[in-house]
Order: structure tokens, then sequence, then C-alpha cells
């Protein structure tokens, strides 16, 4: 399943779900919007979405928009439209977390 | 036309903070903010920007929204200076949670404890939130 969030982690408690529900095997994670400020380097979400055990992908326009091109965290995936598609695509299901 | 006097020459100034909490392209909030911002400079009034919570990553340097097809509103944040506008206030502990420090900034502000924001806060004739 692929996990799609929008929301800051600050403002709501979205990725948390994800994070404490998903089933890992198969599952990815994919920030758009003001979700993709959970992947901030040296933020208090950091370390949860390390410890995610899911690939997590970043949105990257969304990322750009916002001025984190150089302050994401490693081990994220940076996707454009295209990769959003390729993904959808890839994942038997698709969950938006709102 | 002597209310308009009176405002204009008798009228006293208050304290009015514009409190930002919200991330800038999720929402309209940031940018609808920013719009009562610029009007409130016409009036004269004593004005200052509080930043808390997401709100500080309005402050973000190196927006680039092309990708997204929206208007990148973050350089108006300089220009505010323009416009008397001088007082902006960051809360420390709300950039420290976020991976963020004064450098990451793209224009110049205070930035002060939790505490000390409350007490600005506290100092004000009229607090209006985004």
């Amino acid at each position: 399943m692929l996990h799609i969030v929008n929301k800051s982690p600050f403002d709501t408690n979205a990725l948390a779900g994800v994070l404490r529900v998903a089933k890992k095997e198969g599952s990815a994670v994919l920030l758009i919007e003001d979700g993709v400020y959970a992947a901030t380097k040296n933020s208090a979400t950091e370390a949860s979405l390390k410890a995610a055990g899911m690939p997590v992908y970043v949105l990257q326009p969304d990322a750009d928009a916002r001025g984190l091109q150089s302050k994401l965290m490693d081990g994220v995936k940076m996707v454009d439209y295209g990769g959003f598609v390729d993904l959808v695509a890839g994942h038997d299901n698709v969950q938006s977390w709102l | 036309m002597s209310d308009d006097m009176d405002f204009e020459e008798g009228g006293t100034v208050k304290k009015f903070m514009f409190v930002n909490r919200k991330a800038p392209y999720g929402t309209i909030y940031a940018l609808e903010g920013l719009e009562v911002v610029l009007i409130s400079a016409a009036f004269d009034q004593d004005v200052s920007l509080a930043f808390l919570d997401d709100g500080v990553f309005q402050l973000v340097k190196g927006q680039k929204t092309d990708g997204v097809e929206m208007k990148n509103f973050s350089p108006t944040y300089r220009a505010l200076e323009g416009y008397d506008i001088e007082k902006l206030y960051v809360e420390r502990e709300s950039l420290e949670a976020r991976g963020l420090s004064e450098d990451d900034l793209l224009v110049d502000v205070q930035v002060m404890s939790a505490a000390e924001m409350g007490d600005m806060m506290s100092q004000q004739d009229v607090v209006i939130s985004f």
C-alpha cells in the first residue's frame, strides 16, 4: 500500500497514524504538500521517519516550494509528478491520510 | 470630515500583533495574513509580526514555487521594512523543533523564547491570528 500524507506532522497526526498502523511489507510513504516538512533534517520528526521501516518518498516540487532543497534528511527519495504516478501504479492500493 | 481629521491627527496608536502559525502553501492563511499586514501599514499603527509553530516555515530561505505553479510570496517579507514594519518575532522553540536556525530565515528577525513571546503578546492592544 502507498500511504500519502499531505499535512505537516507538527499540525496533524496523519503521519503518526501511518507510522503506527501501516503494515510495513510492500508499503511506502509519500510525503506531499505540507507533509514534506516531516523529512526536514534535524527536525523532531526525523528519527520517527528514519525508523519507519518503509521507503519514504518526497514530492520534489512541494519540497522546492518550501525551500527545503538542501534541508532534507538522508535516506528519502525524491520524486516528480511522473514518479508520483509510477508510485500509485506500482502499489496494489493507495491511502491518502487526511 | 471632522471624524476623518480626528483619525489622522488625533487617533491613538495601538499595538497590533499578527500571529502566524501556518506553513506557507498548504493553506491560504499565510498569504492572506500577509495581505492584511500590508493593509495595516496604511494606518500608522504599532505593528509587529509573530511567527510560531508551523508559521516559522513562512520565513525559510530558498522557496522556489515554479514546480507547484503557486505565487512565491516570500520576498514580500523582506519588503515589510519599507512599510515601517520592522518588528518580526520568531519563537526559538518552534525553530528548533523543525531543525531550523536563524540562518535559515530570509529576513532579519528577533528570535525569542516561548516565555518572551508570551510577554510580547500580553503587551498588545490587538492580536490577530492567522
